[in-house]
């Protein structure tokens, strides 16, 4: 058997229009909305009330709860209400609104942390409310203290942006490439983990050579070109891209030696060593054929998307889809009046081209979903599985392994929506094993009330 | 700007598609298949493109028809039965009568496809059956070989003829037949070009192998199958002491493994799957023309293999990287 060097993939256009547009910092929109959950894990508390007055970086939300990334204030000005509706997250969320003054003034508190061991990089990293920003948000203090971090001996940098459209992590990659190779080496040494790849898709060569250059005397890191195949930058892919280890379903990076962060997680990291600075800005990408003046930007957290989009100039048309994230895996959001949270990456706005539902016709059976697949799926199998509810199948054929890249529904020339399919079938799966395990549980009592 | 949430779309992701599509799909086909009808109006004369044109119109019809007695939403825009109809007329001798070859289009379209469920449900090539059920029905039409002028006079000299003399439509044995009989048969090089007698579609390995690698280069087919088939057929011809060329040149071959044994429905999903199908039809194929009474074995290859293709499918299930074979060990 020849071993396997890559996963599989598709390929994509890139549509990288604002590839240059160097990032352009927005003006503080009138209003602030900053919900309590911006993260996976428990919702934080306001630590502040309506009439208080807040500045930058101050906090404004925070938890007792093991899992969970406080939240501070992207903006200086009077806080004027705190008030529960829907987020983006598509969960009623308690949110901090601010009036903003326009002075951003620096809280206090915004001085640089006294790091010297582990545990104070990792209060460090706590408090600098960093969450994943390769769109999981999961609280980066939590994957960065996992059980074992002895057999841990690999950072990756994720700087694939393997999504069209979107580019603020090349622009964020050319702009910051020093605080990203310091961020770097910092976790490096506060973890004790041997080695670091950044690793950047072969599409963004200017970045590729930059960090080459910045890093040539730094032996324990590796740069390293990813190939133009989607999905490299999910984290399975870009694991096994660059160590060649499989991360299973059900298993974390660092049960197999590996942790993995974004790019603009280390950056923001860095940036809280040097300033203290807490995560209260993000960058991103405004595009898609409706935006006036397609651009990378950097908001306040809590502003609203419809305020992003007037910067950027308006739209051409009304839009029909607004997308959080790149149109591969991205949400499409119900409406323009939600804020930017720390998680997104990208605005895209799109018309009818890129909104109509492609009637489904009949699965031909032509394989190129199971071609796409790069964790070796057969989602047509699957698609079928689950529109006769067969679990027995379902399980079978591995559903839980998807990680819902859309390899498959891009390359479905009858136009099903397998990887939505296998998304729902994943619940009723999970239900199933539920349901087994309680079962079992009451068994057990059973038996031992006998 | 104030967006009225209604009008925005909330799908599920991804957001953009590939632009093939399954119409766009069988016009590649059809167009892969066109070298071959151009060597068929040569060797065969016009009345080639008669019956490829009564069999795509049959084809469309009976599509349309029955999609419409049986309320289910028209799929002739997908241009799988334009694709089912060139297949059957390049299985058909072309001087069969019209009428047979639109029976040929009711069993495919009708019977074989649609009453199974439509297009990517039928467990058999539509077309393949289409061949057999005319090829037992009315076995002498079926079994007819127009000689031409333009063709090998080897197979005039087999009749007793000499090439051309005949001012009259004659027909002769195939090469396979020649074969089968122990007699002469025609040059590798005219087994290769087609200008030799047989079925209107499958005599020229050089136009139906141009029309492959178009295929191959767009990624509508994958190599495995014709790879695999014709490998066999090569190894096999070769371990009997024939000549392998010949064998992969002659009969339905060339159209079956390139055309027909890739048809998705009725192929396995995965390389592995399809490395064994190949193999099964080549092995099949040499198995009927060598051993058995019929000179050609494609076809019954073909329709035997499609019944196990299920089966194959279930026995390649594709392992999830990282994970040893019989589950996790931890």
């Amino acid at each position: 058997m020849i071993s396997l060097k890559h996963l599989k993939g598709i390929h994509l256009d890139h549509h990288k229009n604002t590839a240059g547009f160097t990032i352009v910092p927005m003006p503080v929109p009138e209003k602030v909305y900053i919900p309590m959950v911006q993260h996976i894990g428990a919702p934080n508390v306001p630590v502040v009330s309506p009439g208080d007055r807040v500045k930058v970086g101050q906090l404004i939300g925070d938890s007792e709860a093991p899992v969970c990334a406080p939240v501070h204030s992207s903006v200086s000005g009077e806080v004027v209400a705190i008030e529960t509706f829907m987020t983006q997250m598509g969960r009623n969320d308690v949110n901090i609104v601010i009036e903003t003054d326009g002075k951003q003034e620096l809280a206090d508190t915004v001085v640089p942390p006294v790091v010297t061991n582990k545990e104070e990089f990792l209060k460090a990293v706590r408090a600098s409310g960093l969450v994943g920003l390769g769109g999981a948000a999961f609280p980066t203090h939590i994957k960065y203290n996992p059980r074992n971090p002895e057999e841990v001996d690999t950072l990756i940098i994720n700087g694939a942006e393997c999504e069209p459209y979107i580019t603020v992590d090349h622009m964020t990659m050319l702009a910051h490439a020093r605080e990203i190779v310091d961020g770097t080496l910092n976790t490096l040494k506060y973890l004790s983990i041997k080695k670091g790849i950044i690793a950047i898709e072969g599409n963004k060569p200017d970045a590729i050579s930059l960090f080459k250059d910045l890093t040539k005397d730094i032996p324990e890191i590796e740069v390293f070109e990813l190939r133009l195949v989607y999905p490299q930058g999910a984290e399975r892919v870009i694991i096994f891209e660059t160590t060649g280890r499989h991360l299973i379903a059900g298993k974390l990076p660092a049960d197999i030696g590996v942790l993995v962060s974004n790019v603009n997680s280390i950056l923001k990291l860095q940036q809280y060593l040097e300033t203290g600075m807490p995560l209260v800005t993000k960058s991103l990408t405004v595009d898609g054929n409706l935006i006036v003046h397609p651009q990378n930007v950097e908001v306040p957290i809590g502003t609203k998307i419809r305020d992003v989009i007037e910067f950027c100039g308006g739209t051409k048309r009304d839009p029909k889809k607004i997308l959080f994230g790149g149109p591969m895996m991205g949400r499409a959001m119900p409406s323009d009046d939600l804020a930017i949270l720390k998680g997104n990456n990208a605005i895209l706005v799109f018309d009818e081209a890129f909104s109509t539902m492609n009637p489904e016709t009949a699965c031909i059976n032509c394989g190129r979903c199971v071609r796409g697949c790069p964790m070796n799926l057969m989602p047509t199998t699957l698609a079928k599985a689950w529109d006769r509810k067969d679990l027995e199948t379902l399980k079978a054929y591995d559903a839980l392994t998807c990680m819902e890249c859309g390899s498959c529904s891009y390359s479905c020339p009858a136009r099903i929506q397998l990887s939505y399919k296998i998304k729902l079938a994943k619940d009723l799966v999970m239900q199933d094993l539920r349901k087994q395990v309680e079962q079992a549980k009451a068994q057990a009592e059973g038996g031992k009330n006998a | 700007m104030n967006t009225k949430d209604s009008q925005l779309i909330v799908s599920s992701a991804p957001h953009i598609v590939d632009p093939v599509d399954t119409a766009s799909i069988m016009k590649d086909v059809v167009l892969a298949l066109m070298p071959a009808l151009a060597v068929a109006v040569y060797v065969f004369g016009i009345r080639a493109l008669l019956l490829v044109a009564t069999c795509v119109g049959t084809s469309v019809l009976f599509e349309g028809v029955t999609r419409k007695m049986l309320n289910r939403p028209q799929t002739i825009g997908d241009f799988s039965a334009v694709v089912t109809g060139v297949i059957l007329s390049y299985n058909l001798p072309v001087s069969i009568p019209l009428w047979m070859a639109a029976i040929g289009s009711f069993v495919a379209i009708v019977v074989v496809k649609q009453l199974f469920g439509g297009l990517g449900q039928n467990f058999a090539n539509p077309a393949l059956v289409g061949r057999i059920v005319l090829f037992t029905s009315f076995s002498t039409a079926m079994t007819s070989w127009p000689l031409t002028d333009r063709m090998s006079s080897v197979l005039w000299e087999a009749n007793g003829l000499v090439a051309g003399a005949a001012t009259d439509a004659v027909t002769g044995a195939t090469p396979l037949a020649l074969f089968a009989n122990a007699k002469d048969v025609p040059s590798n090089l005219d087994m290769f070009l087609g200008t030799v007698s047989g079925s209107m579609g499958e005599v020229s390995a050089a136009a139906l192998l141009l029309g492959g690698a178009y295929l191959l280069v767009k990624k509508v087919i994958d190599p495995a199958i014709p790879v695999a088939f014709l490998g066999t057929v090569a190894v096999m011809a070769v371990a009997m002491g024939f000549d392998p060329i010949f064998h992969m040149c002659a009969g339905g071959a060339m159209l079956g493994a390139i055309f027909m044994a890739t048809d998705y429905a009725t192929s396995p999903l995965t390389t592995k799957g399809k490395i064994i199908f190949g193999i099964g039809c080549g092995f099949l194929t040499m198995g009927i023309r060598i051993f058995a009474s019929y000179p050609e074995g494609v076809s019954f290859a073909l329709l035997l293999m499609n019944i196990l293709t299920p089966h194959i499918d279930k026995w390649t299930k594709l392992n999830i990287h990282g994970v040893p074979k019989g589950g996790e060990k931890s």
